[in-house]
């Protein structure tokens, strides 16, 4: 497929055994086969990786598991479905293409088999007990099934060490209906290291009601693997020009949390907003970035190029029409004469919105374009600031809104872990407490913050709620 | 207390030996099982110490002459053989970086009479005798016997390490491709006594609490029972000493047997008579059974130094090197006659430096090599046998190995 020399990084241990498309449980250990277009290539990506990124913020939230395999098992069957062969195909695709995007630093790869695997661990869930079975008889697992009678060979070995059961006929009777398998030893590490199988001959004796364990590391064992070769042979991969970029985008995506781009379901309020209101917005509704920015153009009285036009297409999705536009810039360029304003920064502005120049409709920045470094010095706060300023500035412009010091800890332990999305979502959910935000909520319907619009959006929207409910 | 003789060797003989007498052929055969140079050999490293202890790493050979040329060249007082690379380690500063990588390398383990110092009561530090070479033998005993037994291995060589300990080189194909963790996982296994670097902190307990022995334990103990009787009670006897006894201390669990086994020791107690008061005591109870039979491991288990295992990058002195301090040859060793075996007895290079030259001066066939005539001939036989063994195996699976 798109690196037909790496395959022999994935051979498989028995080319005759059924195409991975035929059932439900992939244990992607075989490349996809059929060719890709570039344009499906990066689509079946995305929509893999928001599911990824979701699993992560969740383990950053501390989520139960039970919660985590709700929402997965939920997104899933939005974005990645199982239940055609076509579907299992895009399954398929989606998870070579992520380890290309994935394999290329040792802190990716960690946290990409940690998604994946919880994402296996809940479609083995989920799946009908004849998939779960079609997966394991599989030749490829080669878990051999333990006779009646060899069980009964090693009878005193194997009820040895046996899980504690209580009381001791209940471990009995567990014991006589448990089934057996045996695998080489070398796919059991762990369990041998820590003697708790029989061993003879280099198979591992396990109990059934271990298995589930087993094939969850393993899966994770195996992806890690894979992922090692294939940052090795990836050097080649990047002669072809065309797939970089899709990689890098992909992998700055999980960094970023991924993905939404916000700005075509807030467009249509227009008018909603108006000039004199950004003050208040921006005190009670935006993110850290935004609020920052907010900030400098208050006490400068002036912000540079790229700050203007971060913040002037976070206005314009918010909902501030392009004549509020005008008297905002204006307004806030307070120390310039109307000529210079004229010449200099209406066409900017105009430009922005898609009435000068190339007439392009500029979509505002996400955060995953905040994230990434690029010309401009007004990026995301939580990735940029030391933690001491950090502090600071989280003091400094939440407080008023229910944040303490106490809070602290938590969300720098977070920035501290690389997850900035969900350090600027606690944050949220602190400050949006009085409107009856929980801890785990989000931005609303779990989802964690992806772009600064969305944040304002909810928190507009949340607060609009409770001045309702004060006035009923 | 010392019996193995130093008898080191001087430089020319050093020389002589590798000239006319290591098995460079063997060797070359048992590391690339098969007789057609694979990458098993041609990537292997090789790391030399030289006589003046400059040590060079990363060296790899096309062939096993071009092995013996470079030895004879650079005559090293030892050299030592490591992993199987992605690529030819002399090529490796030509390399992309990250591009060398260990892909096999036989499953090494190494014990060492040093781990033993605080129970050995014959001799301390680099010494060695016939006495105390019985717990490298039951360590061998234990060893090979889970290796073939649980693990299902078959390819063994056990080789004297010249001096105080033993080495154990398997070359199974399985063994061969383990990834570090899985040799984790095996030392983990076979692991039940920390080798000694703090004595002091550290305890045997193997049983946990009201649990059974793990059957793998169970077995070794049937045969570490016996070793317990005649090395350490009737041959070592430690517990007679002041420092002995307070070690023994330290492993009883239970205070009032303890402070009964202070109050009956008079001077001149024996290790058996110690014994037969905690026999009585830990008669009936399982936490004293348990307890008891920890001490037997304790005292016969075998020490691993678990480092060597667990890398497959790590290096290991080749077979038939000579120890440079006692001068003799590193021999394999069959583990069905260790407890036979004598490490004073071992020939050293400067007396296979005469049977060559007596050889040479008799009328006897010169088209024989000189290592026939010489008391070395028996183990490099040991080590032919068990190579024609590897590549018999290697035939009957021919088809999936050797060429990755
Ligand atoms: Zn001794």
């Amino acid at each position: 497929m798109f690196n037909a020399r790496d395959r022999r990084s994935f051979k498989t241990e028995d080319a005759g055994d059924s195409k991975p498309e035929s059932q439900k449980l992939n244990f992607y250990d075989r490349p996809p086969r059929h060719d890709v277009t570039l344009e499906e290539f990066e689509i079946c990506a995305l929509n893999r990786l928001r599911i990824l990124a979701e699993i992560e913020s969740s383990l950053a939230r501390n989520r139960s598991w039970e919660e985590m395999k709700t929402q997965t098992t939920q997104q899933c069957k939005n974005y990645l479905p199982l239940d055609t062969e076509e579907d299992r195909k895009q399954d398929h695709v989606s998870h070579y293409v992520l380890r290309l995007a994935f394999c290329r630093s040792e802190d990716l790869r960690r946290r990409f088999i940690k998604a994946e695997g919880i994402l296996f661990r809940t479609r083995f869930d989920e799946v009908l007990k004849a998939d779960r079975e079609q997966l394991l008889d599989s030749q490829r697992l080669h878990w051999l099934k333990v006779e009646e009678t060899e069980k009964q060979n090693h009878r005193n070995e194997l009820y040895s060490l046996y899980p504690p059961i209580k009381p001791e006929d209940v471990r009995n009777t567990s014991f006589n209906r448990d089934t057996y398998y045996k695998v080489r030893w070398t796919r059991v590490p762990d369990l041998i290291e820590k003697r708790k199988v029989f061993l003879s001959g280099g198979w591992a004796y396990v109990p059934g009601r271990e298995q589930s364990s087993i094939i969850f590391q393993e899966f994770e064992d195996r992806l890690a693997r894979a992922l090692e070769l294939t940052a090795r042979s990836l050097p080649r991969l990047d002669e072809d020009s065309r797939l970089v970029p899709i990689l890098d985008n992909l992998s700055n995506g999980f960094v970023a949390g991924v993905s939404s781009e916000w700005s075509s379901s807030t467009e249509g309020k227009n008018g909603e907003i108006t000039a004199e209101m950004v003050d208040h917005h921006a005190r009670n509704d935006f993110p850290m970035c935004m609020r920052t920015l907010h900030e400098q153009l208050r006490k400068d009285h002036h912000l540079k190029h790229f700050g203007r036009l971060q913040y002037g297409l976070f206005l314009k999705v918010l909902g501030l029409p392009i004549e509020e536009s005008i008297v905002f810039w204006r307004k806030s360029f307070d120390r310039i004469t109307d000529d210079k304003f004229n010449k200099e920064y209406k066409y900017n502005i105009r430009h922005s919105f898609g009435l000068e120049g190339k007439r392009a409709n500029y979509p505002a920045k996400s955060c995953q374009q905040i994230l990434s470094p690029g010309p401009s010095e007004h990026g995301c706060p939580y990735r940029h600031y030391s933690p001491e300023n950090l502090q600071t500035a989280l003091l400094a412009n939440y407080s008023s809104q229910g944040l303490t010091s106490a809070d602290l800890p938590e969300v720098v332990a977070l920035v501290k872990s690389g997850h900035f999305h969900v350090a600027c979502t606690r944050v949220f959910e602190i400050t949006h407490a009085s409107c009856g935000i929980k801890k785990g909520d989000g931005v609303g319907g779990f989802e964690s913050v992806t772009h600064p619009n969305q944040y304002a959006a909810r928190s507009i929207e949340l607060r609009k709620g409770d001045i309702k409910k004060e006035g009923t | 207390m010392e019996d193995v003789e130093m008898d080191v060797a001087s430089p020319e003989v050093m020389l002589t030996f590798y000239n006319r007498i290591y098995p460079f052929q063997s060797i070359f055969n048992w590391l690339n099982q098969g007789h057609t140079p694979t990458k098993r050999f041609t990537h292997r490293e090789f790391a030399f110490t030289l006589q003046n202890d400059v040590y060079l790493r990363y060296n790899s050979f096309a062939t096993y002459e071009d092995l013996k040329k470079q030895v004879c060249q650079y005559n090293p007082s030892r050299f030592e053989i490591g992993p199987v690379y992605s690529l030819r380690p002399r090529d490796r500063k030509t390399a992309r970086p990250g591009a060398m990588v260990p892909l096999e390398r036989e499953l090494v383990f190494d014990i060492d009479m040093t781990d033993y110092d605080s129970i050995r009561t014959c001799c301390s530090g680099a010494d060695i005798c016939k006495r105390c070479w019985g717990f490298i033998a039951a360590a061998v005993h234990v060893i090979d016997d889970a290796i073939r037994k649980q693990f299902g291995y078959n390819h063994l060589l056990w080789v004297y390490s010249g001096r105080r300990g033993i080495h154990l080189w398997i070359s199974d194909k399985e063994a061969l491709e383990l990834t570090d963790d899985q040799r984790k996982a095996i030392v983990g296994w076979l692991t039940v006594v920390r080798a000694e670097k703090s004595e002091m902190a550290k305890k045997t307990e193997i049983h946990t609490p009201l649990k059974e022995l793990p059957p793998l334990l169970k077995t070794a103990l049937e045969h570490l029972k016996y070793t317990f009787n005649d090395l350490i009670l009737e041959d070592q006897d430690p517990f007679s000493s002041d420092e002995g006894f307070e070690h023994l201390l330290r492993l009883i669990t239970d205070s009032g047997l303890a402070a009964r086994l202070r109050d009956q020791r008079k001077a001149g107690s024996t290790s058996k008579e110690l014994w037969l008061i905690i026999l009585k005591a830990t008669e009936g109870t399982r936490i004293l059974q348990a307890m008891r039979e920890d001490i037997i491991f304790h005292y016969t288990y075998p020490r691993l130094d678990a480092e060597v295992s667990k890398h497959r990058n790590h290096l290991l002195k080749a077979p038939f090197c000579v120890h440079p301090k006692t001068g003799r040859v590193c021999v394999p060793i069959d583990p069905i006659q260790v407890d036979d075996f004598d490490p004073a007895e071992v020939p050293t290079v400067n007396q296979l430096m005469k049977e060559i030259n007596t050889a040479n001066t008799s009328t006897e066939s010169s088209s024989l090599p000189d290592w026939h005539k010489t008391a070395l001939r028996p183990y490099i036989d040991m080590l032919d046998k068990h190579v024609q063994g590897i590549m018999d195996d290697a035939k009957r699976s021919k088809g999936t190995d050797l060429s990755w």
